[in-house]
């Protein structure tokens, strides 16, 4: 699924990666973890095709259609509703029975009863909780999740632990954390950044 | 058909966040008139009306730099051109459909533009007005362009005129040009190839804008 041989990059005379290895099969869980500064975000934007790399080789199979990306910011609008903010993505990504595929989410991620709120007006968790809502609205074969437990409160993270639980195995999953315990027995794989 | 339904969700959602927003269009319209009033009394009293026509085409370059401005404001405050980005559908389907929200702005402010430089100024002729819907082609296009080439950068608000006003000396030329001249089909045709032209250019290389 994603295959990476010596990996960097190198933002001007900057560099923020350098030399990583990583083999991520199918069905796998890698975790990714390092101090700020050592090159997770970079990393996980290179693997979701946001960035490219200076050196070395990137091989993943899926297609962008494929994957889900979640960063540090929620990547919706906030002058729109947390349902426009679905639909649209929705509509791009040419999600099959959208609006129950919508429904189902808002509902799982306790956001249904606010769906047509702007999001500025939701808190910096319900944000993040919409930001899932969007990564996983296309069923994506490849999830790349950049500290996703930032922001939420501990039934949105007990929600996003029995999400991953469920995807285990069937998806595949690169999720950079600061608390590596948390997700621990999900993983199949870890990789340490060092700065 | 896949690729028109991408260019209209995302039309309709640029329309939206600069309705909601309610800063863009308000803008425009003020600007543009209070232009029209600033002009009306520099001008000296007896000015030919081609010096008039001159400054429509001033007016209306800038009033569209400054709702031009404003169009990937959304996308970098919020930082969601990475999901649109990372979305399968064709990239120039973001260009095109924020072009296209841009072009109904910029239009609906000369619906109030027009007949205010009727009233301070003089009657357009027909010509005039078809230049005027050839160059919003060619602004909003080459405009939508240049702010998504801009917004990437630290020195966005500088760069944006600093590249779009090169670029809209055709369509000056040409709108002037087809405003006062008796024949003005060649200048009317000038646009439209530069509409023609500039369109394919974008739409073709706007990936590499957006891409990394």
């Amino acid at each position: 699924m994603l295959h990476a041989r010596r990996l960097g990059k190198r933002f001007g005379e900057k560099r923020v990666l350098r030399g990583v290895d990583l083999d991520l099969e199918h069905g796998g869980f890698l975790v990714v973890t390092g101090p700020n500064g050592s090159g997770k975000t970079t990393l996980l934007r290179i693997c979701a095709g946001l960035a490219r790399p200076t050196e070395g080789d990137l091989e993943r199979t899926a297609t962008r259609a494929r994957i889900g990306y979640l960063g540090h910011e929620p990547l919706v609008y906030r002058e729109l509703t947390g349902l426009e903010n679905l639909d649209l993505y929705g509509k791009l990504y040419r999600v099959p029975e959208r609006r129950e595929r919508v429904g189902m989410l808002l509902e799982r991620f306790g956001l249904w009863e606010a769906r047509h709120q702007r999001v500025g007006a939701y808190s910096r968790g319900m944000t993040q909780r919409l930001a899932l809502c969007r990564v996983l609205l296309h069923d994506p074969a490849l999830l790349v999740l950049d500290e996703p437990y930032t922001a939420l409160d501990a039934a949105g993270a007990e929600l996003l632990d029995a999400q991953l639980a469920e995807l285990r195995g069937e998806r595949t999953c690169l999720v950079s954390t600061h608390d590596p315990a948390r997700i621990e027995p999900l993983q199949t794989a870890a990789l340490g950044l060092v700065a | 058909m896949t690729y028109a339904r991408d260019v209209g969700a995302l039309a309709r959602k640029d329309l939206l966040l600069q309705l909601r927003a309610g800063d863009t269009l308000p803008a425009m319209l003020i600007f543009v008139v209070a232009t029209f009033v600033v002009f009306h009394f520099a001008l000296p009293s007896g000015s030919s009306d081609l010096a008039a026509t001159g400054l429509l085409w001033v007016a209306l370059v800038f009033t569209a730099l400054l709702g031009l401005g404003r169009a990937f404001v959304p996308e970098r405050e919020q930082g969601v051109l990475d999901g649109l980005v990372l979305a399968p559908c064709d990239r120039s389907a973001i260009w095109l459909g924020k072009a296209i929200a841009m072009l109904v702005f910029l239009v609906a402010a000369e619906v109030v533009a027009l007949p205010v430089f009727a009233l301070f100024f003089h009657q357009l002729p027909w010509a005039a007005v078809v230049g005027v819907v050839l160059a919003d082609l060619g602004i909003c296009t080459v405009g939508t362009f240049v702010g998504a080439m801009a917004v990437a950068t630290r020195a966005r608000d500088l760069l944006m005129p600093l590249l779009f006003l090169p670029l809209a000396i055709p369509l000056v030329i040409g709108g002037v040009g087809a405003s006062v001249v008796s024949g003005p089909g060649r200048y009317l045709e000038f646009l439209a190839l530069y509409d023609a032209l500039f369109a394919l250019l974008c739409w073709a290389s706007f990936e590499y804008v957006v891409a990394e």
